[in-house]
């Protein structure tokens, strides 16, 4: 990866602006929906449950129909970087991750994928030594079972691993 | 006067060895508790509560087992505002108003100015609000006697008006998120009547969004994300490490002295409603921001903007124990389950127990004082300690505070989905910062929206559509009054510097 | 090797509990922490039952292994339901149940019904109280509906906790039974109603004992009737000459509705009778403490309780009742 290659724009501020208020307008315009099934008028005794969120949903895409065309309007020298393809890369490189530490922890339980989400992370941003990273890895994960599950007794996901090793 | 006596009794039960000893041990479980994201005072003090049984069958062992109680509760109210000033990253809901200023100090390399200022702050608002305990309750358990929906709806517009209306960003960006965030605020169970709303049939959704797991992703991830676009470090690592900086902001602090009491003011009003100490610290900051000469420096790291939330929250938090005890109310999650610590005991709470069970609330009194000066001096030693946090290299410490922040999400609600949730919010909050969408207001609608929506209904339903009920009497009228006049106060003086210059 | 030796003494081992099984009359016991799950939120009544129950099983060390306390309130506490509902045959998990064990799954159609579950044990009923402002006329229930009625409909105030779960179902029951008719303002938190019957905003609720005692001792509210078949057996003086017990049945004093709130114990399904046997002794003793008792008089439950098929039985015509009076006031999934 060259140098330039990383400065070049991944995308721009209008991309994101549209691309931000369109899903808001889409999210509002949900709510509105929603909230007309569930009745939306001033009832005998105040307001129905979808009165509030009507309006709610309505402001919603009201303003995000202004910041579209806002968005529309940003031409040329406006229209800055919003994200450089290297800085880009590097978000990447951490949400990926997270996500699939997310994703991990349903199978594994949230010790052993925190193991092995702190030591990836500790490799692969980091470049650290493995007995390094090791250590860190497992004290981390030693250290919050202990808070959690043997001083404060809340159960957090377990997986496999600590149905073997007994400690679920 | 009688509480002076009684207090100093209180003193005498509460200063024994062993009452002390479990101040301390309270103090620092707390704080390790308001660290962690999630696993909040509400969770902390719900897990000692079986242990302190036994505690409390011995002859004033009730005292002890409060006093370890409440400890734990003071700890989690000064150990919030650790992870909002280091990592932006509230320990709990109460500190996220300290963020707004907290963490600017912290890149700027004032992490340990900012701690002081956020502990400090801490400690002077609940000397303030155990001191109105101490001379005043009778008189302000019978205040709260006075707040009913109507009431109630009237204060949470007042925090939204002294709140918002003074946003630097683009107002249909502010509209959009404070709109998206009484949106999320309304998902799941409608309160009034049961219906389901805006679930679309998934059970995922019934419970709604909570705020924890919102602030979590917003705040927390989002800015992890947006500190990687500029390498891998965070800023601020050139904190000084030594007890230097509580000296030096301790002498920048008494010029905040007016902030502090204001604050302290509005803390009190809003733990003794009880309206609780989250919106009494985005109030109290509102209202700073509103009245302080560097109002337009507010957000870009003023100690200011430490002191006022957390004097409030703390103020909030404490006076909070007050409806509590003499009405049964309680004003927080957490005093909601000391509540059942208290029922568990066998005392029951109610405007006898001051009669009845003197030694116990004139002991658990003098051990507010006693706790909260414990809890300034655990805090305030380790300063350097927390401060040196942020010298772990990123690639470090990154990957470990994202753990803990799944475990915080995951705790809210003992449920696998929060935790996606976070990283959801984690990528809206990085998308929301760097197109200048506000946080603040949207998160504020997230703790507030549902609250306001109940309390408006409920005072509807009451006056069978009369809109007239925020103004039917002197407080609730003076209250609205009030809000609007501070959610116009911009328009109004613009329109006379208008005139002026006409 | 070392597997294969391990498997021996397994064997060995497992041979040995068999054989010492009837004699030390040891059935099934845990053999890891138990988890207690709250389908409620930390601080409310199932939440404070169920931190009583393990601090006295850890106190009295009724159970080898230990309890955690698992509040899962999501969804008016669907989430804590479903997760016992998907653990079948997983003996380490007991649960705790309120009214929405009923009201949940009826007002939002999640899939999910008792029979999903092993009931182990009623561990006590939940006491419902009508109070009114000490400074209102009302001496009697009678009196106060009249009162209602005269006031035309929906111009008097009932106040309880949540929306369409057990305070106002029983705002339901004695509206069918009397013609009565209130504006129902759900309130959070049975302390917070209490405080506003106090206070004046609402006219009338139907707290649990313990909610509004104090204010009760105070002079600030006052009982009209118990919400039970019979008068709560509680003799102890609590303001002047008045105990629990001198409260009237709503019957007796000629309101026909009763409502009580189950608190009581279920297993996931699927688990054999040994290890619903070992949980009822564990909660048979656990009655038995001291600490129990008083907390049963503190808060002036009624100390019915049922065991194995009576209590099933007692589940499944609550289940009826409760069909029957929500579908009355409208309160059912999609109707």
């Amino acid at each position: 990866m060259s140098e330039r290659s990383a400065e070049r724009p991944a995308f721009r501020y209008r991309t994101a602006e549209l691309a931000v208020a369109g899903l808001l307008f889409v999210l509002g315009a949900v709510v509105i929906f929603d909230s007309v099934r569930l009745g939306a008028k001033w009832g005998e005794d105040g307001p129905q449950t979808g009165y509030f969120p009507f309006y709610l949903g309505c402001l919603i895409c009201a303003a995000s129909a202004i910041n579209l065309w806002q968005a529309l309007r940003i031409r040329g020298e406006k229209n800055r970087t919003f994200v450089e393809v290297g800085q880009l890369k590097l978000v990447l490189s951490v949400l990926i991750p997270s996500a699939a530490f997310a994703a991990l922890i349903g199978w594994l339980g949230i010790y052993v994928a925190a193991i092995l989400y702190v030591g990836f992370f500790m490799r692969w941003l980091g470049r650290y030594a493995w007995w390094k990273l090791i250590a860190v890895a497992l004290g981390n994960s030693t250290f919050f079972y202990l808070i959690f599950e043997v001083w404060f007794k809340i159960p957090l996901p377990k997986g496999p691993i600590e149905m073997l090793l007994g400690l679920d | 006067m009688d509480e002076i006596q009684s207090l100093l009794q209180g003193f005498a039960i509460a200063l024994t060895f062993t009452n002390l000893a479990l101040m301390f041990v309270g103090i620092v479980l707390g704080v390790i508790i308001g660290v962690l994201p999630g696993l909040g005072g509400a969770n902390g003090v719900a897990i000692l509560l079986p242990l302190t049984f036994s505690m409390a069958q011995t002859p004033g062992g009730q005292t002890s087992a409060i006093i370890l109680l409440s400890c734990i509760y003071w700890g989690a109210l000064f150990g919030g505002a650790i992870t909002s000033i280091l990592f932006n990253i509230p320990g709990e809901p109460w500190s996220v108003a300290t963020t707004f200023d907290g963490y600017p100090l912290a890149q700027k390399g004032r992490a340990g100015h900012a701690l002081t200022a956020a502990f400090t702050s801490s400690f002077v608002g609940a000397l303030i609000a155990v001191i109105v305990i101490t001379f005043l309750s009778p008189i302000i358990a019978s205040f709260a006697l006075e707040f009913g929906p109507a009431e109630f709806f009237s204060v949470y517009l007042l925090t939204f008006c002294a709140f918002v209306g003074m946003s630097k960003e683009p107002p249909f960006k502010t509209i959009a998120a404070m709109m998206l965030g009484f949106a999320l605020a309304a998902v799941g169970t409608d309160p009034v009547t049961g219906t389901l709303r805006l679930t679309f049939g998934s059970l995922r959704l019934l419970t709604g969004f909570d705020f924890l797991i919102a602030v979590i992703g917003l705040f927390g991830i989002g800015e992890i994300l947006l500190t990687l676009e500029e390498g891998l470090a965070f800023k601020g690592a050139s904190a000084k490490l030594n007890l230097r900086a509580v000296i030096e902001t301790w002498k920048e602090l008494p010029r905040y002295w007016l902030t502090s009491l204001r604050s302290a003011a509005v803390g009190c009003f809003m733990g003794i409603v009880p309206g609780g100490a989250t919106p009494a610290s985005f109030m109290s900051y509102g209202v700073a921001r509103r009245f302080s000469k560097d109002g337009d420096k507010f957000g870009t790291g003023q100690i200011e903007g430490v002191v006022a939330p957390e004097t409030a929250a703390h103020a909030a938090g404490t006076s909070a124990l007050l409806p509590m005890l003499t009405l049964g109310v309680p004003g927080s999650p957490t005093a909601a389950v000391l509540l059942g610590g208290l029922l568990i005991w066998g005392l029951q709470p109610g405007p006898l127990l001051f009669v009845e069970q003197k030694d116990f609330v004139w002991g658990l009194i003098a051990s507010m004082y006693l706790g909260n000066i414990a809890g300034l001096i655990v805090v305030l030693t380790c300063v350097p300690l927390f401060a040196a946090i942020l010298r772990i290299p990123f690639s470090v410490i990154a990957p470990i505070i994202i753990v803990i922040c799944a475990i915080g999400a995951y705790t809210v609600n003992n449920a696998l989905f929060d935790v996606w949730m976070m990283v959801v919010f984690g990528i809206a909050g990085y998308f929301f910062k760097k197109l200048s969408y506000p946080l603040a207001p949207l998160v504020l609608a997230i703790v507030l929206g549902d609250r306001a929506e109940a309390s408006f209904r409920q005072a509807i339903l009451g006056s069978q559509g009369d809109m007239g009920v925020f103004f039917s009497n002197g407080l609730v009228g003076s209250i609205t009054s009030l809000a609007l006049f501070l959610l116009f106060l911009p328009l109004i003086t613009l329109v006379l510097a208008r005139l002026r210059r006409g | 090797m070392k597997t294969s030796f391990d498997r021996i003494v397994r064997a060995a081992l497992a041979a040995a509990v068999v054989a010492i099984w009837p004699l030390s009359g040891q059935a099934w016991e845990p053999s890891k922490t138990v988890e207690f799950i709250v389908p409620a939120g930390t601080g409310g009544g199932a939440d404070q039952m169920a931190r009583a129950i393990q601090g006295i099983v850890a106190k009295h060390n009724l159970m080898k292994e230990s309890m955690v306390v698992v509040n899962r309130s999501g969804g008016s506490g669907a989430e804590g339901f479903l997760d016992v509902k998907g653990s079948e045959g997983n003996p380490h998990k007991i649960i705790i149940t309120l009214s929405n064990l009923f009201t949940t799954p009826l007002a939002t159609g999640v899939p999910f019904n008792w029979r999903d579950l092993t009931p182990v044990k009623m561990m006590a009923l939940d006491n419902f109280v009508l109070w009114v402002n000490a400074e209102t006329p009302y001496k009697t229930p009678k009196e106060y509906v009249a009162a209602v009625k005269k006031a035309g409909a929906k111009n008097m105030k009932m106040g309880g906790t949540g929306a369409k779960q057990e305070d106002q179902i029983i705002t339901a029951a004695i509206e069918q039974l009397t013609g009565a008719k209130w504006t129902y303002i759900p309130i959070k938190g049975g302390g917070a109603v209490a405080v506003q019957l106090v206070g004046k905003h609402i006219d009338s609720s139907v707290n649990n004992p313990i909610e509004a005692v104090a204010h009760w001792r105070g002079g600030k509210l006052r009982p009209l009737c118990v919400f039970n078949d019979n008068r709560m057996p509680y003799e102890e003086k609590l303001t002047g000459d008045l105990s629990w017990n001198s409260i009237p049945t709503c019957k007796q004093a000629g309101l026909d509705v009763s409502y009580m709130m189950l608190r009581g114990i279920f297993m996931p399904g699927g688990v054999t009778a040994d290890q619903v046997q070992y949980y009822v002794g564990v909660l048979r003793k656990v009655q038995e403490t001291p600490e129990w008792k008083d907390l049963m008089a503190k808060g002036a439950f009624d100390t019915t309780s049922l065991e194995g098929k009576e209590y099933a039985d007692w589940v499944a015509r609550e289940e009826a009742r409760h069909v029957t009076l929500m579908k009355g006031a409208g309160f059912i999934a999609g109707q």
